[in-house]
């Protein structure tokens, strides 16, 4: 199904066409599979101490990509640039390019607050807003002026995130009064209510148990032919399961033995990833001899 | 499926959005400037109260030499002739902080250990409401109540000493009473602050409950109980209705606190009630002694927060 | 085996008996303390029951003592409490807005604002009473000894307190609140307006009744602006000449050197009627606290 990307006429910045060379080239298919995320030699430090450095690769449109990895590799600091939530931590410094919709992220003219508006993101505890379920869902359309039938808003994003029939009575009630796995929905709804291009999951199920945790992924599996989803876990059959591209990360010392710097080993189609990978480290990961 | 707000997509694709914001926002910006505004005001009290003060004791120090302020011994300046020597002031102030600091921090530090380290959580539920009650009543209170009740009940009746109506030893025992919750409050916070695993190292030597609480506890939360009574003797130093109504206003440059003794805020007190004309020799005396107050309650206060800093960085 | 246990590690007599002893005597001061309280409660409850009557709220002072009440007091204690509030709510919660959400703690001057409240905090009551004369009774605003006045300098003396409290109440509502409006695509502002203020609410209201509390009592400062003791009105606009329940208790207190049998009892109740006004401030303060507070 082909897509026409309409370039907006604002845009200034000169970015290599990478849409056709995704890892692995297989032009003609991939031409379906444009990226939406260009990430060129990305490297993010907290003050002078990089967590994570020298990421290249490309996220592509309605697929879900994983960053999968032992703790500390800086996989949770990579996820948050994609939609510039480290701007919110003083001492965090991004090099590199973060290219979206070939517009560089962090160039000068661009606005974070529109740069969330599109790439939304679920954290790994779920945090509702201590308000009703309808006004923690409505709370993005609000601020954001979006029109429409605030009540068709709320339903529809319930809707979408597989949340609506246990809620549908209670959208008055208190979110807090849901269990863990609801909520972690409500939050997806949340997200979804502004309509987002991506949507970042940064281990959504890892403070849930397997049940909602399994509804969870099926949530995934429906939402990535509207969005794209990039999803940052430790569980590696989470990965197996749901993603399309897995990213490994692994966290490297320096030579002073003092500073864990996270990189990329390999990218690629979540199945080379876990019947063939290419890297030794990845095979040692994947198959569980090193946690 | 339409991303917020997109440029030139005809055909409702998602087209490349821009990311540039609308308008800017100059709300957000107008909004932080207003809240500078309102932190700035902070800035500006203190600003006040050292200019006020400093502006008005250059004047006086124009008069009054700044000698005979800081060490003369004579303080009368409504008379004729006027003395100006601030040392009988000081003297009262001194002599009712030190009274209460004798009945506050054997008291205060005893709360707080029992507090800290004795009492079962329903006893601290019923004994901290009990103390914060006894912060929260008024100083005029305790000014009634030295000069109506304890001198003459308590000191007079009961322990039958020979004191004037109007004695300093009244007014500093119930100015320390008075600040017995600073003391007990800062020093249970410090004595909770030290890790449970120093009380159970010792208690696994076979310390008992006093030995913990004096060799182990005490010392480790040092730095919060020097703050906590640093700060009460600057409370005690800036106390004015418990002097004003029981200690007198008979400066005394002596040690008889069963008689008046008149303190720095004492005279504040007294002077400003009597409507002084601006520009007067009376109302620059305020102001003088008003900075003399202040300077030594600010040393106060730094020091203290000092101390709480220190204790606050060692276990967080 | 040290020489303080026996056999089998048990803590020996002598060493049971002091820590008896000492557990006793942290008991007795205890009791001291609060005994002392205690005391000063129930001698102001027998002096100032007598007189506590609705004819002493309605009267105003006088001469005869019989006739003596305390309206005017009250009166300009509930104006002077209005403008006190009116001042520090907006002031007090701003500046804990601006300290806690947009403040860098590692700039020095932000570092010099905290510093600067937590000193505020401890400068005596009388000074704030100074500066209320040298910059709004007379000086540069030159308002005289009105209302305004008054309550202004309350307002500055209990800044402080709300602003401190108000930082705790932000500070306790959680990060992950702030992120997950901010991943929305909500500015600061929106998110602090939106949903970290309104968490918070209960902790600032709870904050601002305290500072109520400790200005409802507060005499030195008022002395210094030049409340009034003997007035026999209420007062009737910000610009009105005013007294306050503490001026007028410390007025009779004055007298009752002279003449303890008329006076005593009146101090004693208009002590009386602030502790009753605080102790239902205090409550109303705990209720909205128990009440609202939020349980992360």
């Amino acid at each position: 199904m082909p897509e026409s990307v309409t370039e907006s006429p604002e845009i200034r910045v000169e970015v290599p066409h990478a849409a056709e060379d995704v890892d692995g080239g297989r032009p003609g298919q991939k031409r379906a599979r444009e990226p939406i995320f260009h990430l060129d030699d990305v490297t993010v430090s907290y003050g002078d101490k990089p967590a994570v450095r020298n990421v290249t690769f490309d996220i592509a449109r309605h697929e879900i990509t994983a960053l999968i990895g032992p703790s500390g590799c800086g996989k949770s600091t990579l996820i948050r640039c994609l939609n510039r939530m480290n701007d919110l931590i003083p001492t965090a410094k991004v090099e590199g390019k973060v290219v979206y919709h070939r517009q560089d992220l962090y160039g000068p003219e661009v606005d974070a607050v529109e740069v969330r508006k599109r790439v939304g993101m679920v954290f790994q505890k779920p945090n509702p807003f201590p308000k009703s379920i309808y006004d923690n869902i409505a709370f993005g359309p609000r601020v954001l002026g979006m029109k429409g039938d605030m009540d068709e808003i709320v339903e529809r994003a319930l809707q979408h995130a597989a949340v609506w029939d246990e809620v549908k009575d209670r959208l008055k009630t208190n979110a807090f009064g849901m269990s863990g796995g609801q909520q972690q929905r409500l939050c997806i709804a949340r997200c979804l209510a502004v309509e987002p291009d991506v949507i970042l999951m940064d281990e959504p199920c890892s403070a849930l148990d397997p049940i909602s945790t399994g509804k969870i992924e099926d949530l995934m599996m429906d939402l990535k032919q509207e969005y794209s989803i990039v999803i940052v876990t430790h569980n590696m059959q989470q990965a197996a399961r749901v993603s399309d591209k897995t990213a490994f990360f692994t966290v490297e010392l320096d030579e002073d033995e003092k500073n864990r710097t996270g990189r990329v080993v390999e990218f690629d189609d979540t199945e080379k990833i876990f019947t063939n990978p290419a890297d030794p480290r990845t095979e040692a990961y994947v198959t569980g001899k090193v946690g | 499926m339409e991303a917020a707000s997109t440029t030139a997509a005809a055909d409702g694709r998602p087209g490349a959005p821009s990311l540039r914001a609308a308008r800017r926002r100059y709300g957000e910006d107008v909004i932080k400037g207003l809240l500078v505004i309102a932190a700035l005001i902070s800035l500006l009290t203190t600003t006040g109260i050292v200019y006020a003060l400093v502006s008005e004791t250059i004047v006086f120090f124009g008069e009054v030499g700044i000698g005979d302020f800081l060490f003369g011994t004579k303080w009368t300046p409504l008379f004729e002739p006027a003395s100006f020597g601030v040392l009988p002031l000081i003297a009262g102030t001194f002599a009712t902080t030190l009274i209460a600091l004798v009945v506050a921090i054997p008291l205060g530090l005893a709360a707080a250990i029992y507090l800290s380290e004795y009492a079962r959580p329903r006893v601290r539920k019923t004994i901290k409401p009990m103390l914060e009650l006894l912060a929260g009543v008024p100083t005029i209170v305790f000014g009634y109540f030295a000069l109506t009740f304890f001198t003459p009940e308590i000191l007079r009746s009961f322990l039958h000493m020979d004191v004037a109506i109007f004695n300093a030893l009244a007014a500093g025992i119930i100015i320390g009473f008075l600040i017995i919750p600073i003391v007990a409050s800062i020093s249970e916070d410090s004595m909770r602050s030290v890790p449970q695993a120093l009380r159970e190292g010792a208690f696994g030597l076979g310390a008992s409950s006093f030995q913990v609480s004096l060799r182990v506890v005490f010392p480790a939360a040092l730095s919060g109980i020097v703050a906590s009574i640093v700060l009460a003797m600057s409370r005690a130093v800036g106390e004015t209705m418990v002097v004003l109504i029981a200690g007198g206003q008979q400066p005394q440059w002596g040690a008889d606190v069963g008689k008046s003794m008149e303190t720095l805020t004492a005279f504040i007190g007294a002077t400003a009630k009597g409507d002084a004309a601006t520009g007067s020799i009376a109302y620059k005396t305020i102001f003088a002694v008003g900075t003399t107050l202040f300077v030594i309650t600010l040393v106060m206060n730094l020091l203290s927060i000092r101390f709480v800093r220190k204790y606050r960085q060692v276990y967080e | 085996m040290s020489a303080h246990q026996d056999a089998i590690g048990r803590p020996s007599a002598s060493q049971r008996a002091k820590d008896l002893v000492f557990r006793l005597a942290l008991l007795a001061c205890l009791a001291l303390a609060i005994g002392l309280l205690f005391v000063l409660l129930v001698d102001v409850a027998v002096d100032g029951a007598g007189a506590l009557d609705w004819d002493f709220i309605n009267n105003f002072t006088s001469i005869t003592a019989d006739k003596a009440g305390i309206q005017a007091g009250l009166w300009g204690t509930i104006w002077l409490m209005g403008v006190c509030a009116f001042f520090i709510v907006p002031v007090g919660v701003a500046t804990a807005i601006y300290l806690e959400e947009y403040g860098d703690p590692t700039k020095w001057w932000n570092r010099l604002i905290e510093l600067n409240i937590q000193n505020l905090a401890a400068v005596p009551s009388i000074v704030y009473g100074i500066l209320g004369l040298a910059f709004l009774v007379r000086g540069p605003l030159d308002l005289g000894n009105v209302v305004l006045a008054g309550g202004l300098t309350l307002a500055l003396l209990v800044l402080p307190m709300v602003i401190i409290a108000g930082r705790e109440a932000l500070r306790a509502v959680p990060s992950s609140i702030r992120e997950g409006s901010m991943a929305l695509g909500a500015t600061q502002w929106q998110t602090i307006w939106r949903q970290v203020l309104p968490a918070a609410v209960p902790g600032i209201a709870t904050g601002v009744i305290l500072a109520l509390s400790r200005a409802i009592g507060e005499t030195a400062p008022l002395i210094v602006v030049g409340a009034v003791a003997v007035i026999a009105f209420n007062p009737d606009g910000l610009d009105s000449q005013f007294t306050a329940m503490p001026i007028q208790i410390f007025d009779w207190i004055s007298r009752a050197s002279n003449d303890i049998n008329n006076y005593r009892p009146l101090a004693a109740a208009g002590i009386l009627l602030l502790m009753i006004l605080l102790l239902a401030m205090n409550s109303v303060a705990i209720w909205l606290r128990n009440r609202y507070e939020q349980k992360w």
